[in-house]
């Protein structure tokens, strides 16, 4: 069995705000789900499953299902951080082709720059095992994902130029997407000349902070087939956590060496074949490892494979984030993966801006890193195509 | 934490690892099934699933694997995963040095702090 043209997806919304001043966790919920249904031309009746990671307000999916009016029969909160998105999808579409829901609702709202009920936030209500041996130490999501940058920089001689690489090529698309946090497009010189933040990271090898919110609606073929929107279908899922496997530690690679294969096997194809790929960017060295592990490029080989504009729509062979992604568009509720599977939809049904869409664009792949790479994290693939 | 009551992280198992870090020890699970060793310490193996490990002092030595420094914080701050001699590699911090002098592949020795109340092995250059 495979989940290849099982399940379609039918809407997308993403908020347009990037500082939610006044608005409420559950309101943007709400408006990205009523965003996402309008899109597909579906009510909120017609939901049957509901989806919603650790972002939600309340007990998993209960308070929003509520607020939101929904009567699920097929219901799933995993949490993964900012992959949980991937994650939902790939649950979504084993739901519909095992005939347990035909509308999947999928959302994501956060406000971490105006507070306000930012789940996650603080301690959790439970410490993790890890706790008591790596708290004091004070890893923070910056200096866990620098440590896999200098490791990456020491096994492989990566170089700093070749991560701004990955920069410069966000900014040269969000200059197009009138949302974006940062429009101005950057040079490899300035962003190696920005303040070391955590060595070897700069501070603008580092994604934005934002509030906003999206989501998507996936739907069984027949629904897809009766609704006036192009056709966006899945063919492969992947997921994996890696993790630091009891101190056998090896911070080159991440969970993508895991997720990608499975992807790439259910949809019988290989990364060559992909026209445009969202690729989760909460930092530079996040992009690069993936692309690695995805098997774009050999491992130790990204940052040859990131320079000279390679990532750029247009020119680039791998036309990547083409929204501005969160290295310069939005992250919001610092979960990336939501974002990066709505520009992917947008690149297949050839509603990207025209400046950045690229030609033909009948298969992607949206890939998300959720947690952190330098400790543990969830990897999901979705690799989708134009029916 | 506010709240000073037990612990849902307490566990009598691991009683012997705070009881020798209180003593500047650093102790390692060894499990006699599979013959590896791991860190953090559990009573059930990660690599085998054996109930069968016992506790192992380490020799004090370690290697810089990775390591940054948290430029923003005042003051800077590093943290390092330390790779030691008994075959694992743990998260820590190295203290006590000039942080632009932190390089993979350095040398350095176990000593502790204290966190929470309770000791936490860290680095220092050897």
């Amino acid at each position: 069995m495979t989940i290849k043209g099982k399940a379609y997806i039918a809407g997308i919304y993403e908020h347009p705000t990037r500082k939610a001043d006044g608005i409420s966790l559950a309101r943007i919920h709400a408006e990205v789900a009523k965003g996402a249904l309008e899109d597909a031309g579906l009510s909120h009746k017609d939901v049957d499953g509901y989806f919603v990671a650790g972002d939600s307000p309340g007990l998993g999916p209960l308070n929003m299902a509520e607020y939101l009016g929904l009567k699920p029969k097929h219901i799933d909160s995993t949490d993964t951080g900012g992959s949980s998105y991937q994650i939902h999808a790939a649950h979504a579409a084993e739901a519909i082709a095992l005939g347990k829901c035909k509308v999947a609702l999928v959302t994501l709202a956060g406000k971490p720059r105006t507070g306000g009920g930012q789940p996650g936030g603080g301690r959790r209500p439970v410490d993790p095992p890890d706790y008591p041996f790596e708290a004091p130490y004070k890893g923070t999501v910056l200096n866990l994902y620098a440590m896999c940058a200098q490791r990456h920089m020491h096994e492989f001689g990566t170089t700093s130029e070749q991560l701004a690489w990955i920069k410069v090529a966000a900014s040269t698309h969000a200059q197009h997407n009138p949302h974006a946090m940062l429009r101005d497009v950057v040079t490899v010189e300035e962003v190696v000349n920005s303040p070391v933040v955590a060595d070897p990271l700069h501070r603008l090898d580092c994604c934005v902070i934002s509030d906003g919110g999206g989501a998507f609606v996936m739907v069984a073929p027949e629904i897809a087939k009766s609704l006036k929107r192009p056709l966006v279908r899945v063919i492969g899922t992947g997921e994996a956590i890696k993790h630091v496997n009891g101190g056998q530690v090896d911070l080159t690679y991440s969970g993508a060496r895991a997720s990608g294969p499975i992807a790439f096997a259910e949809a019988g194809v290989k990364p060559s074949d992909i026209k445009y790929a969202s690729i989760y960017d909460s930092f530079t060295i996040t992009v690069l490892m993936q692309i690695e592990d995805l098997g774009f490029c050999e491992k130790g080989k990204g940052g040859a494979f990131v320079s000279d504009g390679n990532l750029i729509a247009g020119t680039g062979k791998l036309p990547f984030n083409t929204d501005g992604g969160g290295l310069c568009n939005n992250h919001p509720g610092n979960r990336g993966g939501m974002t990066k599977i709505l520009e992917a939809v947008r690149q297949l049904r050839g509603e990207a801006h025209p400046a950045v869409q690229v030609k033909n664009c009948d298969l992607a792949l949206a890939h998300g890193t959720g947690g952190s790479l330098g400790t543990r994290h969830g990897s999901g693939t979705i690799i989708m195509e134009r029916a | 934490m506010a709240d000073k009551g037990p612990s849902v992280l307490d566990d009598v198992l691991l009683q012997p690892y705070w009881d020798a870090a209180t003593k500047g020890k650093l102790l390692l699970k060894h499990c006699t099934a599979c013959g590896k060793n791991h860190y953090y310490p559990r009573p059930i193996c990660p690599h085998c699933f054996s109930d069968k490990t016992e506790w192992l002092e380490t020799k004090g030595e370690g290697t810089i694997y990775s390591w940054s420094v948290e430029r923003r914080a005042n003051p800077p701050y590093s943290i390092a995963y330390v790779t030691l001699p008994e075959g694992v590699t743990i998260l820590s911090s190295i203290v006590d040095c000039d942080l632009n002098k932190l390089a993979i592949g350095q040398k350095v020795k176990l000593g502790f702090t204290e966190h929470d109340g309770k000791p936490a092995p860290v680095f220092r250059p050897a």
